[in-house]
């Protein structure tokens, strides 16, 4: 039912042109291109001048460090591989390195969690999500030393309320962050607390991002909630879940305030804390000893270590996502 | 290694040109000085002190910046570093052999008409805590002194006699043990892993000692020092007469003692100040002499007034020190109470400043006190020293395994301190 066909033909883009003309318009562009693209560098130098400053900079020189003796007031002297062969055999460090990651692999623990709650919040006809979500994530915004210092003495064994709670169960309490077989544990249970609020977040919203369509053809199909959520939410979440752990993973293997501040090493309690050992990890040890103990070139090689580390697990963590990420 | 000797090169000509403008020169005694300190309760007295010295010397003007004790060390490493150090400033026994030994500091004479100090105005100890390698690089500010402090509240209620300068090693383990009342919560003396209020003072009271003169060798395989190591780890294990080590690192020892569930604890005298602000604990509270080991010993420590090398008034900077470790603002420190100045003969009105407690007991001290041990690098044997320590007081090792750990790792760290020192 056209009304009219008289509409003219919309006239070619580009005027056939000769061959020299042609070249000279490409060239132009070109030109174009070439000018926006140092535009392009104009814009990002700033961040990208702090960048390297500030970051690409010190992890150059933490490398050349770690190969010296850097004495308390700045002269280092080139020693070779010496710290990285004292840091073989120190049981310290190594003690430090699978505390770390001990609590790491507990830390990871946290994002199942986190998982069901981002789907129970995101269940339909849920009541309150606004005032849970808030209380979930407000140990995410709060601190990570004021979530230390109340954290010690929900812990304290004699005045604690959580032995107080333990105790109206006939539960006998120990000395939570003093005692040297629960400190890991006690520590790992505040960083999955701090944490499982950011991770459920981030999973709120990539369930969010699922069509609802999917659900509904999936229901035609027949199936049920469980299988719902194991062939359309995990598949399509996988994304974000990827995210996460590859942030959780870096974040914790760098935790230090935290549990320094938990064990108490700010205060008189010191180094005398009985569950230090158990508790110290790799960037406590480093700040000991680039900070107080002087040897910083010693603390150089700590972190190198730490820094070598993350990266290996960060890369393998990319190569394993081809086999159980999904991207829609 | 080129930049290490391009660093200490510039080190050395600023260090030389400190000198060569020493006494004598061009170099100015007018201008501004400055002051790093960290104790913002001693704040007042050293405002006082640089306001007299102001006074007595016209166009000159002196800045006290407090630095709180937890970040002044990181910082005023930094600022040696990188040139900007307070002119004159606070120094410590632990960290001052790092500190001369990188020729951070410069030499004090002690005679003739251009002398900073004279040693026979201090406590012996004092004077040797600041002389590395035969020269004087601080001026004793003040001391403190260790005491047994108790409850006299909780020695009334057990009946037992308040201690006194005739206890014994003996005497503290068998009253600690009546004065502990577990229906109560409260244990007869409280031991946290104190280097110079506990195990310094026992280890030189039983006979050992810490680290040799020659600051080469650890003191702990010596049986004289785990003696005195010994006495604490039995009062928590064997006697029962004090809280364990977790509780103590759940609530601090001073909390404990402060609010009467431990009748005893073993302070510095620096402290006083603190039990004597609050009233109900100043009616409560009194000190006594260590008890006596083998002998009777206390660790004697005290705060230097050290000059910075490359400052860019040197003599007027020397000036400063000699007035602030000198007798007038000595005065001034006693009086505000807040340290025992170490200047000969200024120590009574801080004794008489807090009448209540027997504090002539920490200046009676100085009489057989030990100096408080110290190398190149003390920071950080010293902290292993309390961790491990902690183990053996926590029972999670024992004493023998503990300290046999714990001088290995000393002397290895000795051993390279001769080796960077060379």
């Amino acid at each position: 039912m056209s009304l009219d066909t008289e509409v003219p033909a919309p006239p070619p883009v580009r005027a056939p042109v000769p061959e020299a003309e042609d070249r000279e318009l490409r060239k132009r562009e070109r030109a174009f291109a070439h000018r926006d693209k140092w535009w392009g560098y104009a814009f990002i130098a700033p961040a990208g001048l702090g960048l390297a400053v500030f970051y690409l900079w010190p992890v150059v020189q933490t490398l050349y460090y770690s190969f010296t003796e850097w004495g308390a007031f700045g002269g280092t002297t080139w020693i070779g591989t010496a710290n990285y062969d004292t840091l073989l055999h120190d049981a310290e460090f190594w003690q430090a390195l699978g505390n770390t990651l001990l609590y790491t692999g507990l830390v990871l623990l946290g994002i199942p969690l986190a998982m069901v709650l981002a789907v129970l919040l995101n269940l339909k006809g849920m009541r309150g999500t606004g005032v849970y979500r808030t209380l979930y994530f407000l140990p995410v915004v709060t601190m990570p030393a004021a979530v230390a210092v109340v954290w010690r003495w929900l812990y304290s064994g004699d005045v604690g309320i959580l032995n107080q709670a333990l105790d109206a169960v006939g539960i006998d309490g120990t000395y939570w962050v003093s005692d040297p077989d629960t400190v890991r544990f006690a520590v790992a249970a505040v960083g999955v607390w701090m944490t499982v609020g950011y991770n459920m977040i981030l999973l709120l919203a990539g369930l969010q991002g699922i069509p609802q369509d999917y659900y509904e053809a999936a229901a035609l199909d027949g199936a049920g909630r469980v299988r719902q959520f194991f062939s359309v939410t995990m598949p399509l979440l996988s994304p974000t879940l990827f995210f996460t752990t590859v942030l959780s993973v870096i974040q914790s293997l760098q935790v230090f305030d935290l549990i320094y501040l938990i064990l108490g090493a700010n205060t008189s309690v010191g180094v005398t804390n009985p569950a230090y050992g158990e508790g110290q990890t790799v960037v406590m040890l480093f700040f000991q000893k680039s900070f107080f103990d002087n040897q910083r070139g010693y603390g150089a090689a700590i972190v190198s270590v730490l820094f070598v580390l993350i990266m290996a697990l960060t890369a393998l963590q990319f190569r394993l996502q081809k086999k159980w990420v999904h991207y829609a | 290694m080129r930049r290490r000797s391009l660093l200490t090169a510039a080190a050395a000509s600023a260090f030389a040109a400190g000198c060569s403008s020493s006494p004598g020169s061009s170099d100015s005694r007018h201008g501004r000085l400055t002051y790093g300190i960290w104790d913002v309760a001693q704040l007042p007295a050293m405002r006082r002190a640089a306001r007299e010295f102001e006074r007595t010397r016209p166009g000159v003007r002196v800045d006290v910046q407090l630095t709180p004790n937890g970040t002044y060390w990181t910082k005023l490493r930094t600022a040696c570093t990188s040139g900007t150090a307070p002119d004159v400033f606070w120094m410590n026994g632990p960290n001052f052999g790092l500190y001369a030994d990188a020729g951070q500091l410069l030499p004090l004479e002690t005679e003739g008409g251009e002398a900073v100090l004279r040693p026979a105005d201090y406590p012996a100890d004092l004077v040797s805590l600041y002389r590395w390698n035969g020269v004087q690089y601080g001026a004793p500010k003040d001391f403190d002194t260790v005491g047994l402090w108790f409850n006299k509240e909780l020695f009334d209620r057990a009946k037992v006699d308040y201690p006194d300068a005739g206890w014994t090693w003996q005497d503290l383990i068998t009253n600690a043990q009546r004065l502990t009342d577990r229906r109560r919560g409260v244990h007869g003396i409280g031991v946290p892993v104190w280097a110079q209020e506990n195990y310094y003072d026992s280890i030189a009271q039983a006979g050992g000692w810490v680290i040799s003169e020659d600051r080469k060798r650890s003191g702990y395989r010596d049986p004289r020092t785990l003696e005195g190591l010994r006495l604490w780890v039995d009062m928590i294990h064997r006697y029962r007469a004090a809280p364990t080590l977790q509780q103590i690192t759940d609530t601090d020892a001073t909390q404990l003692f402060q609010s009467g569930r431990i009748a005893m604890v073993q302070d510095a005298s620096y402290n006083a100040a603190t039990y004597y602000a609050d009233p109900e604990l100043r009616a409560k509270v009194d000190v006594a002499p260590l008890a006596r080991g083998r002998r009777r010993a206390t660790v004697i420590h005290g705060l230097g007034n050290v000059v910075y090398a490359r400052t860019p008034r040197p003599a007027l900077a020397r000036d400063f020190v000699r007035f602030l470790s000198g007798r007038r603002a000595s005065q001034i420190q006693g009086k505000y109470g807040t340290a025992i100045p170490a200047f000969h003969g200024t120590q009574r009105a801080w004794v008489e400043g807090m009448p209540e407690f027997d504090l002539q007991v920490f200046l009676d001290a100085v009489d057989y006190a030990v100096p408080y041990p110290t190398s190149g690098n003390t920071a950080a044997w010293a902290h292993k020293e309390q961790q491990l320590l902690a183990r053996a007081w926590s029972g999670d090792e024992s004493l023998d395994g503990a300290t046999t750990a714990l001088a290995k790792a000393m002397d290895q760290l000795l051993d390279q301190e001769g080796r960077a020192g060379s």
